[in-house]
């Protein structure tokens, strides 16, 4: 019997192998499944830029041959859109978990929406803080119990497709690690997408959320805890909001093709040179 | 017809032995160099090569041909 390994290890730096991800976490769901995405689509990987912030989900691109740009928490969309503007034609990704994209960098989410950048941007919902020890984020369920919150959490968390669709967005949807092939779609055709695509993938976080919420560290009762809480589009749109509440609708919300953003200003000549 | 896993890459987080409908891999009692218990296809012939295990596995580790 010959070795055999996967296909995807090609897009993969070797060296850095395994990656440091826990046993059983999304975030190497998401990776592979983006390189899937990248594979199916023919993509160069050496002329795409992936960046990312701080947190477990902003160890994804360090992992990938492609140019990777890797620091500030929360400050991911404004170097997107610093190298989108000076390089248009690169292929430019964000990975942010949801502290990333809605905590501290949520004002940057609701105006790179506003204005359309042509970035894809894949949030992995964890459910909390996880790289720091698993604290209350703005993603976590209300009632959960977490590091931060050990009689419960007292928030309501952010519906983060609601709020890019509200913002603006041109292409939202929301898939969950538990059903692989409808976030292969997602993350396709939001590699596809021009203009600012925003996917949402709900992944197990089984160290963390999984421990304190859940009361179990193991990943597949994590992934039974996400299976519970998702709810089809399709299926979601023949339910009444009480039966809603609490569950989480999968599927695309906003499929559409709007300008993408050049710049602030226009230029001279581009606005019939008027000055009023 | 083969399920490879590379003991090297593997964490034994035991999505695969889940997500096989056939029931082909179980944790052993190998150890890596992590420390990880690895997974083993304990029952490769039961294998329908569907590629459940090849996109649910987190580390890039199974291949299935």
């Amino acid at each position: 019997m010959t070795f055999q390994v996967n296909p995807l290890r090609k897009y993969v730096r070797e060296d850095r192998m395994p990656h440091f991800f826990c046993p059983g976490c999304g975030c190497g769901q998401v990776l592979t499944s983006f390189l899937r995405g990248v594979d199916a689509l023919s993509l160069d990987i050496n002329k795409m830029t992936t960046v990312a912030g701080v947190g477990c989900t902003a160890r994804i691109p360090v992992y990938m041959k492609t140019d990777t740009l890797h620091g500030v928490h929360g400050r991911t969309l404004p170097w997107a859109t610093g190298i989108k503007l000076h390089s248009p034609e690169t292929k430019v990704v964000v990975f942010a978990g949801d502290g990333d994209a809605v905590s501290i960098g949520g004002n940057h989410f609701i105006h790179a929406a506003r204005r359309n950048l042509d970035v894809l941007m894949i949030v992995v919902n964890n459910f909390n803080f996880a790289m720091t020890g698993g604290q209350v984020a703005p993603m976590t369920p209300a009632g959960s119990v977490t590091m931060t919150t050990p009689y419960g959490s007292g928030e309501p968390p952010f519906d983060l497709c609601a709020l890019a669709v509200a913002a603006g967005a041109t292409y939202v949807a929301r898939a969950a690690t538990p059903y692989i092939p409808q976030m292969d779609n997602a993350i396709q055709k939001g590699l596809e997408h021009e203009g600012f695509g925003v996917v949402e993938v709900l992944s197990q976080c089984p160290t963390h959320f999984g421990r304190y919420a859940l009361g179990s560290g193991s990943p597949a009762k994590t992934l039974d805890w996400i299976r519970g809480v998702c709810v089809s589009k399709a299926k979601a749109d023949t339910l009444s909001p009480e039966e809603l509440r609490g569950k989480l609708v999968t599927g695309e919300f906003v499929s559409v093709s709007r300008p993408v953003f050049k710049g602030s200003t226009f230029l001279k000549d581009e606005n019939g040179g008027r000055n009023p | 017809m083969s399920v490879t896993i590379d003991k090297n890459l593997c964490k034994g987080c035991a999505l695969c032995v889940t997500a096989c409908s056939k029931n082909v891999f179980e944790i052993g009692t190998e150890v890596n160099q992590k420390g990880f218990s690895v997974s083993v296809a304990a029952r490769a012939g039961d294998c329908v090569q569907c590629g459940v295990c090849e996109k649910t596995c987190p580390d890039l580790a199974i291949r299935v041909e």
